[in-house]
């Protein structure tokens, strides 16, 4: 029987992405199924009932959601180039910060995207706060996943195309070179075979994130 | 078991995350050394754990054999697969997967939802009980005619739901709020009387008068 992978992605969705990593790291065939999220497709919410959003991966009729969850699940299912190393130890540290960026780091640059005067300064108060233990944490590792990719590099992966382009469209900057482990993991990490080149068109990243800057800091 | 193991948990009476940890060792039998934080003054926090939890500062901690790990279900994760005895995760991929996300809904969702529900203005608390309500129904679907999350025996999803099982009850004898009503959400009611009635989970449960003091406390006055 022929094995059914399908996933449910947008075409600038970070989190999809993570997702079409792993599945260029493990070498899974996969059918993409792109939505337009203005128009959820009955087949999206039919699978993603709860969240109504992408990633979603279907298979063989079975439905995941939450793009962590995914990870884990293609990472038990199958074994080649694990995401994750065996040693629970590790196996928590990644995790852990994994869970840094969803509830740390996201939220953060999402406020510094759309605020503006007092707030904005918080967010960025909050930001250099969040970065401090992130570089601390890159001391002695080549990537977040140690010596090899990992689960958590996939996660962190939005900053090395995202924060760019944040700071095109607002002119400010994010990540500066109070940050050396940082920026060089960014850059690492875009070098790397399987993700080199599976960033979202520039420039149609560049009008997107434009028109959604426009809309939170609108001309007075 | 291995007999040089060192298990200390770095918690706090009242918090059902520090709680969630102390489950998972019980139900698997893992000797561990329980250290209180007080939680409530940050001054009072011990040096030992800002030490092993610098980035967030709280509780709870598992120390094993001098490595610090944080996060709740980062730690029932560790926890399970460091001891494999009465197994907290299903063996099956996907199981395991649905049981990882309804860990991540309860506390992504219904744990907001839920304090908002109990320590918002007043004016404010009908829409997030709403919201509350909406969450437990999302939530009862994952039991689908089931005992336990976790089937015959309790589970991660269980263990993550303890504060459904125990101190959400509390939170709505303080609000006066009707959050979890056998009525509307059956299933999930029953559920958490099969909870807190486990001479496991009963083990783990703070004293209820205490917990009602603090959630007084904290609960704007009507």
């Amino acid at each position: 029987m022929a094995e059914e992978v399908k996933l449910f992605k947008t075409w600038s969705s970070r989190f999809s992405l993570r997702v079409v990593w792993a599945f260029k790291i493990k070498g899974i065939d996969y059918e993409s199924i792109d939505e337009d999220l203005s128009n959820k497709s009955d087949l999206l919410l039919h699978y993603n009932p709860v969240y109504k959003k992408v990633p979603v991966l279907v298979h063989n009729g079975n439905p995941i959601s939450e793009s962590t969850v995914i990870l884990e699940y293609i990472d038990d299912t199958w074994k080649q180039n694990p995401l994750l190393p065996e040693d629970p130890v590790e196996r928590a540290r990644q995790r852990f910060w994994a869970k840094f960026n969803e509830e740390n780091l996201l939220p953060t640059i999402w406020a510094i995207f759309t605020t503006e005067g007092k707030d904005l300064e918080e967010a960025m108060a909050a930001w250099v706060e969040n970065l401090k233990f992130v570089e601390e944490e890159l001391k002695g590792k080549k990537l977040f996943g140690g010596e090899k990719l990992g689960v958590a590099d996939l996660v962190f992966g939005w900053l090395a195309n995202l924060i760019g382009i944040f700071e095109e469209v607002s002119g400010l900057k994010i990540v500066d070179e109070r940050y050396p482990l940082l920026l060089t993991w960014m850059q690492v990490f875009s070098e790397l075979p399987v993700i080199k080149e599976t960033w979202p068109p520039h420039d149609k990243m560049i009008t997107k994130y434009q028109a959604l800057y426009e809309k939170y800091h609108p001309a007075k | 078991m291995d007999m040089g193991d060192e298990v200390k948990v770095f918690g706090s009476w009242g918090s059902p995350f520090s709680r969630r940890v102390e489950l998972a060792l019980l139900l698997k039998g893992v000797p561990y050394e329980y250290i209180e934080e007080d939680i409530f003054v940050f001054e009072n926090k011990s040096p030992l754990l800002l030490q092993y939890n610098p980035v967030h500062k709280k509780v709870p901690v598992l120390l094993h054999n001098g490595k610090p790990i944080a996060e709740s279900l980062v730690i029932l994760e560790y926890i399970e697969e460091t001891w494999k005895a009465n197994p907290i995760l299903p063996e099956d991929p996907y199981d395991k997967a649905m049981a990882r996300f309804w860990a991540k809904f309860l506390d992504d969702k219904c744990l907001p939802a839920i304090r908002k529900a109990a320590f918002s203005p007043e004016n404010e608390r009908e829409e997030a009980a709403e919201e509350v309500r909406d969450c437990l129904k999302t939530l009862e679907s994952a039991l689908n005619g089931k005992r336990f999350f976790g089937g015959d025996a309790i589970g991660m999803v269980d263990i993550a739901a303890n504060f459904v099982g125990f101190w959400l009850r509390i939170i709505q004898e303080v609000t006066g709020e009707e959050l979890l009503s056998v009525e509307k959400l059956p299933e999930l009611f029953k559920w958490t009387e099969e909870f807190v009635s486990c001479s496991v989970v009963k083990k783990c449960l703070p004293p209820k008068d205490k917990v009602l003091d603090v959630v007084k406390a904290r609960v704007a006055p009507k």
